[in-house]
């Protein structure tokens, strides 16, 4: 039992170290492009490029389709190195997520006509599953999918869109067929964002920026080309897909960076002449934490091994988005409470000069947006049932 | 033993519910709070109209005479409603400051005033580096006879924009974070050598930066140096409304989110019908109850001036930021995507809890003062370190 990395995964770590300190940190610029809001999506354009000139867009693709053909161990070290000098992950919907469902069900037709557009990130994906009426229950799905001649009609809407204002295709789950049980009668569809009679309708939330949104389908049609597999087996893509989702949900290597951050922090903030990271009190949250998202690092990396032993993740791994999001929340709560006063404070058009805080406005938007981690993905309640029913047996 | 109010006080309690029901819609809180300086002025007016500005002011000065049950009435109300008027910064801060520490000229000139609904007041006190040290205080206070000029800067002034009138705690003499020294200054929010950046607060309440350059005072509230006791006083009143005020605003989550799961159906069923759900609903159930305890027992003991007060305030104090935060956490992640979105007002509600948690000090920041209040040895006692020693 052992955790060294081998020579091999020592070199592979400094090429990473380098190319991280030319393309990510080195260009403060760039960062500040991804850090505000309205040229986010430039900015992850940008970064998406320059990950895929160096050939390490598409990290869990096989080789021949442009994937990285990392080792298990290869994705670690990048996910971590890359946390660790906070640069983002590519934005999941295509790189991860739709192109896990195309790699494993799509037709070799659909493989080359959208996995490169992916790889160049001239595609921009959006997820069409939740529905007003299915979140937690998302199999009772109606978006209602009529087959025409050649073509699909799409009615009824999906919420929670993210990004669905940037998006090229939306990759959606509709109902095809009413007759048998919910699960069953669900088709994969891939859907091109310009087609006529698609509206999308942003959804303002608590953190004040615009990522989520409604989308309405009035007699879209869709050609059956842009099916994946076969009609009524959508739920069971679906579902691979959730299985197939990145390693690092956990997000072990962010929460880390994001911990120290919070030290730092701590560490310039005085009270009453005392410094706040030495008040015994927040010493305990702060700790309590840290030694949680220990636990968590050893649980990622033993679904790691397994993995990369050929076997599939253990029963622990079912904790991984469970305890992370957790984690998450908790280190955003206690970046909220070292910012104090500030916390409740909207900087909006002012300087920091002017404002007085130079973090207030960051500790805000992660807090609230990260109060949505426990939700989506299937929210934390669901995970707890799937844990207790598939691993627990109960 | 009885925790009923009196009847004048469930006259005001069924009063501000009606006005509540009548103008805080949630579309018309929205346009309330899109005004300038965050709320409307004639709900302000209506206010005085209906005797609310009047309740803690003597009746000397035309006031009500009213107690801290009575501004517990008003806040916990207020609370439930999300009421975007300045009614902490006006009338319990600068008020309660003019009321506990002005001369009685002052006082006669000011309070008809604020009871009028003319005048709006705020309370300068915190700074760029004070965190929640309330003693913690650069911004200097210098005097040239009987003429004090001020300079410096505070920040965070809840109800900064709109103030006509503002009370200054700045620095006559000491180090930075000595309680002694601190003196409490009138100063006409109009002079020209005040300088307001103005911005909103998370729950929509304007608050502003307010830089102080050779501003004269109008007059001294209190005693020069002694103004950190007259602070004190009033922070821990203000602190106690503030409290009924998250009492109210966490009966309204609780409520909306026993709602929401009766009413929600995911697997052909509410939710509510869930047992992992019906056990979180109980848990906020519980801290509400725990927060009304609590605000009953430091009401009770400030009311009757008991030597129970201060450590039932400081535990108040600590329970309003935990269970706040329990409360709006569970209130969001059970409306799940819902609960993200402003088209309900849970998120407001939320922010507003998350607010009173920061004002003068948070629950660690109280839970470090009760620590040292209840851990102290008693008179004469001794700790196993002396006795060691």
């Amino acid at each position: 039992m052992h955790t060294r990395l081998s020579e091999d995964d020592l070199a592979f770590q400094q090429e990473v170290r380098e190319f991280l300190a030319t393309a990510w940190v080195a260009d403060t610029e760039l960062q500040e492009r991804i850090r505000n809001h309205d040229t986010m999506k430039a900015g992850m354009i940008e970064w998406q490029h320059r990950l895929n000139e160096k050939g390490w867009m598409a990290q869990h693709w096989p080789v021949e389709h442009g994937g990285t053909g990392w080792s298990v161990t290869q994705g670690f070290i990048f996910n971590s190195e890359r946390a660790a000098v906070g640069a983002p992950e590519p934005i999941a919907f295509g790189v991860t997520m739709v192109a896990s469902v195309i790699l494993a069900y799509g037709s070799d037709e659909q493989k080359a006509r959208f996995l490169p557009r992916i790889l160049n990130s001239e595609d921009w994906w959006c997820q069409g599953y939740s529905e007003p009426g299915a979140g937690s229950d998302l199999a009772s799905l109606k978006t209602k999918a009529e087959l025409e001649g050649d073509e699909y009609v799409i009615n009824g809407s999906k919420i929670w869109t993210t990004y669905a204002q940037y998006a090229d295709w939306i990759f959606c789950l509709v109902r095809s067929d009413n007759s048998g049980r919910k699960q069953e009668g669900i088709t994969f569809l891939l859907i091109d964002m310009s087609t006529p009679g698609i509206t999308v309708r942003p959804i303002d939330t608590i953190d004040g920026f615009h990522h989520l949104n409604e989308v309405f389908f009035d007699n879209v049609r869709v050609p059956v080309e842009n099916r994946i597999g076969e009609e009524g087996k959508g739920w069971t893509y679906a579902k691979s897909l959730l299985v197939h989702e990145r390693l690092s949900i956990a997000e072990v290597a962010d929460s880390k960076r994001a911990l120290h951050e919070v030290r730092e922090l701590a560490r310039r903030e005085i009270n009453g002449g005392d410094c706040l990271l030495e008040d015994a009190l927040f010493a305990k949250r702060l700790t309590d934490t840290e030694i949680e998202l220990m636990a968590l690092e050893y649980t990622e990396l033993r679904a790691l091994a397994d993995i990369a032993e050929g076997k599939p993740p253990g029963p622990e791994s079912s904790l991984l988005k469970l305890q992370g999001t957790e984690i998450q929340q908790a280190i955003q709560e206690l970046r909220m409470d070292v910012v104090g006063y500030y916390s409740q404070a909207l900087q909006g058009d002012l300087n920091t000069e002017q404002f007085g805080h130079d973090v207030a406005d960051l500790a805000q938007k992660l807090y609230f947006r990260g109060r949505a981690s426990s939700i989506y993905g299937g929210s934390n309640e669901v995970q707890k049932n799937i844990t207790a029913k598939y691993v627990l047996g109960l | 033993m009885n925790f009923n109010l009196s009847e004048e006080q469930g006259l005001i309690r069924d009063s501000i519910e009606r006005f509540v029901a009548d103008n805080y819609a949630f579309d018309k809180r929205n346009a309330t709070v899109a005004m300038e300086h965050g709320f409307d002025p004639a709900h302000w007016q209506q206010f005085a109209e209906l005797g609310w500005l009047s309740i803690p002011f003597a009746e000397e000065h035309g006031g009500f005479g009213g107690g801290p049950v009575d501004s517990m009435v008003i806040m916990q109300e207020f609370g439930k409603g999300l009421v975007a008027e300045p009614y902490l910064p006006t009338v319990l801060l600068f008020g309660g400051l003019l009321q506990a520490g002005a001369a009685d000229s002052v006082q006669g000139e000011l309070i008809p005033q604020i009871i009028a609904g003319e005048l709006q007041g705020a309370f300068a006190h915190v700074e760029r580096q004070s965190r929640y040290a309330l003693a913690d205080i650069a911004t200097r206070a210098t005097n040239q006879g009987s003429t004090w000029t001020i300079n410096g800067e505070k920040t965070v002034v809840l109800n900064g924009g709109a103030a006509q009138k503002l009370i200054v705690a700045a620095r006559v003499s000491g180090e930075q974070a000595d309680e002694a020294g601190i003196t409490l200054f009138l100063v006409d929010a109009s002079d020209g050598g005040i300088e307001r950046t103005t911005y909103r607060m998370t729950d929509g309440q304007e608050a502003a930066n307010i830089r102080f350059t050779d501003v004269a005072a109008e007059a001294v509230i209190g005693g020069v140096g002694e103004g950190f006791a007259l602070m004190r006083e009033v922070v821990d009143n203000a602190m106690l409304a503030l409290s009924a005020h998250a009492l109210g605003a966490m009966d309204y989550l609780h409520a909306q989110t026993l709602e929401y799961c009766k009413t929600r159906e995911q697997f052909g069923v509410p939710i509510g019908s869930f047992q992992a759900l019906q056990h979180r609903l109980v848990d906020m159930f519980s801290a509400c109850e725990n927060q009304r305890s609590l605000l009953y027992r430091a009401v009770c003991a400030v009311d009757a001036g008991s030597e129970d007060a201060e450590r039932s305030l400081l535990a108040l104090k600590v329970m309003t930021g935990k269970a706040g935060r329990h409360i709006g956490g569970e209130a969001i992640q059970l409306h799940g995507g819902m609960g993200m979105t402003n088209e309900l007002p849970i998120g407001f509600y939320v922010k507003r809890l998350m607010l009173i948690n920061t004002l003068f000090g948070d629950a660690d920041h109280h839970q470090r003062r009760f620590a040292a209040l209840v851990n102290a040895p008693a008179a004469g006692g001794a700790t196993a370190r002396s006795q060691a020693a």
